[in-house]
């Protein structure tokens, strides 16, 4: 019977992260005037047309054939390529559901850390893997990128796990009855969303992909490389979301629905703000955001886990 | 699953990060032969943490190891660097003397 | 069972590093090595400890690729490398250490279990480094931040007023390689 719960629980996580991801996409691509490629026919209008769009795009991925470049790394390139949605589900699979969760681990932090930075391999894998200039100057950009909001990530990632006394994610949920940690860790919970950016590519950090080295780690992509690529990048934003809402937004807390329902609820909500954020912001230049990151975000992530330390000794102590 | 046998796969680890960094020509080559050799005293350790003394302090030696591998990986690539800039060479041969 | 797997893709991967033909796949192989220690860490119930070697070993070899390719100067493409010297004194050398690291092992009369295991081995780590054991998280700490600055020293090519530009008392200053906050 356990085993049996365990898997029906990774399959229904793994249906819920593609629905969220697809809704994430489609809400992406809603807000998208332009930049379609050709053959997918003219910019969507509504929201009909916007909600088809990930399920047609996907369609005619699949259909692609592969284009190839001249002595590419296969290996490396399929790794790169192929771990971003597995890594994204490992990271949904971290997130307390209710009974249904399905790794309860007691370094659950500790293990989103180290997923997140599995994250830098791969893209750099997939950037180094075709043999183009454009791919590998994007796998770079993105290993100095990541570079720099690393360390204000792992202080965020600090600050919840003291004020909850404790490395697991049911903990750090239970520890939110009161007030959700986002109200008084708003650096924290701001520092986890760049970084949530960072690591799918996205909004002001989409420079490793950006327009200007025809979409970087993606440009030679194609065929259902491409369909895992991008399916992998909506999908981290997702999962990252959704640990977001674990250790700042109170996770499955809630009255009238179930945990995982209020877990997928405030996940959506916080995929909307951050595709919206996304496409408000402009992109950051790699090399003027790594200075950002470390005189800016390191010096007010730290300040922050002082105070949230300080906060949690006194009511401890006092 | 006893402690010998896992002395033996950490005693393989080190073995196979010896004749890596004897034998590899590139200064990161040989590095990477030493990352192997630490790699295998952190299984020998963790061993010794679950067959003999599952106390904390194995697990503090555990972490000066791990600390000891990132000090050595990162005073190493300061050190080619600085070889790569005055000779333009990464060959631990070309680097015998002190003098340029 | 686990724990065996584990254990020849570590030994495999490991001698991997030095047969592949890329210096990307080198660096990669070792990441694979590392994160199957890592795992068997984890399997002998130290999970943070596990965990903490899966995610610094994993960054160290995204970073170490960047050097090795940056002073080898190799592209995507795959070429033979062979670049070693004394190949059979290695070879031997290894040989030898392995045969009598065995035989010590085999031979030596290892102590018994003493005691349990803490329950949870995390809180057991920290309360101990953050009290019989603070010593050691003192050094540690000094050899990190001396590290940090001896690198950075060594390695840097700009030196302290390189980011003043030409003009030495021009504030704010015209950085030639600017970055983002505008110092």
């Amino acid at each position: 019977m356990g085993e049996l719960t365990v898997v029906v629980s990774t399959v229904l996580v793994a249906a819920g992260v593609i629905v969220l991801a697809t809704f994430t996409a489609a809400l992406d691509a809603a807000l998208d005037p332009a930049g379609r490629p050709p053959a997918a026919g003219p910019a969507p209008r509504g929201w009909s047309a916007a909600l088809r769009l990930p399920v047609v795009e996907s369609a005619r991925l699949l259909r692609q054939r592969r284009r190839t470049t001249v002595a590419a790394d296969r290996l490396l390139w399929r790794v790169g390529v192929l771990g971003l949605p597995v890594l994204a589900l490992l990271m949904a699979a971290l997130v307390p559901l209710g009974p249904g969760t399905v790794a309860d681990s007691s370094v659950g932090i500790v293990w989103f850390n180290a997923l997140d930075v599995t994250v830098w391999a791969l893209v750099w894998m997939a950037g180094w893997g075709p043999n183009s200039v454009y791919s590998l100057v994007g796998g770079y950009r993105f290993v100095a990128q990541a570079l720099a909001y690393e360390l204000p990530l792992m202080f965020a990632l600090t600050a919840p796990a003291v004020a909850a006394g404790s490395l697991r994610l049911t903990d750090v949920v239970g520890a939110q009855h009161n007030v959700w940690f986002a109200v008084w860790m708003p650096a924290a919970f701001a520092v986890f969303c760049v970084s949530v950016a960072g690591f799918s590519v996205w909004g002001p950090l989409r420079h490793p992909a950006g327009v200007d080295i025809a979409g970087g780690v993606f440009a030679e992509l194609s065929g259902v490389d491409r369909l895992l690529m991008l399916a992998g990048r909506y999908a981290l934003l997702t999962a990252g979301a959704a640990i977001g809402v674990t250790l700042f937004l109170g996770g499955g807390s809630g009255p009238l629905l179930p945990e995982w329902a209020w877990v997928a609820v405030k996940t959506a909500a916080l995929c909307a703000v951050l595709i919206l954020l996304g496409r408000r912001l402009p992109t950051l230049r790699a090399d003027r955001f790594v200075e950002v990151g470390w005189l800016v975000l390191l010096p007010i992530t730290l300040l922050q886990v002082l105070v949230v330390s300080v906060v949690s000794v006194g009511q401890a102590g006092g | 699953m006893t402690l010998q046998l896992v002395l033996i796969v950490a005693a393989a680890l080190f073995c196979v990060g010896l004749y890596g960094a004897l034998s590899q020509q590139v200064v990161v080559m040989v590095m990477m032969g030493l990352e192997l050799m630490i790699n295998g005293v952190i299984l020998a350790a963790v061993g010794f943490y679950w067959f003999v003394s599952p106390t904390p302090t194995a697990q503090v030696v555990l972490l000066v190891v791990i600390a000891a591998m990132t000090v050595e990986m990162a005073m190493g690539f300061a050190v080619a660097t600085l070889l790569h800039r005055s000779r333009n060479s990464d060959m631990t041969d070309m680097a015998t003397d002190l003098s340029g | 069972m686990a724990f065996w797997v584990l254990a020849l893709v570590a030994v495999v991967s490991g001698a991997l590093v030095f047969k592949v033909d890329s210096m990307a796949r080198a660096t990669y192989a070792l990441a694979a090595s590392f994160v199957a220690v890592g795992l068997q860490v984890l399997l002998l119930g130290l999970s943070y400890i596990g965990v903490i070697t899966v995610l610094m070993m994993i960054m160290e070899m995204a970073i170490m690729a960047v050097y090795m390719i940056m002073y080898m100067g190799m592209n995507p493409a795959l070429m033979p490398m062979n670049m070693v010297h004394g190949k059979r004194t290695a070879a031997v050398t290894s040989g030898a250490v392995f045969l009598a690291l065995t035989a010590g092992i085999l031979l030596a009369p290892w102590p018994g279990r003493s005691g349990d295991s803490d329950p949870d081995p995390t809180a057991a780590l920290g309360e101990a480094l953050m009290g019989s054991k603070m010593l050691v998280m003192i050094i540690v700490s000094a050899v990190l931040l001396a590290t940090i600055i001896a690198a950075l020293v060594l390695a840097l090519p700009r030196g302290r007023y390189d980011r003043f530009g030409s003009d030495l008392r021009c504030r704010p200053p015209t950085d030639p390689q600017p970055g983002g906050v505008g110092r």
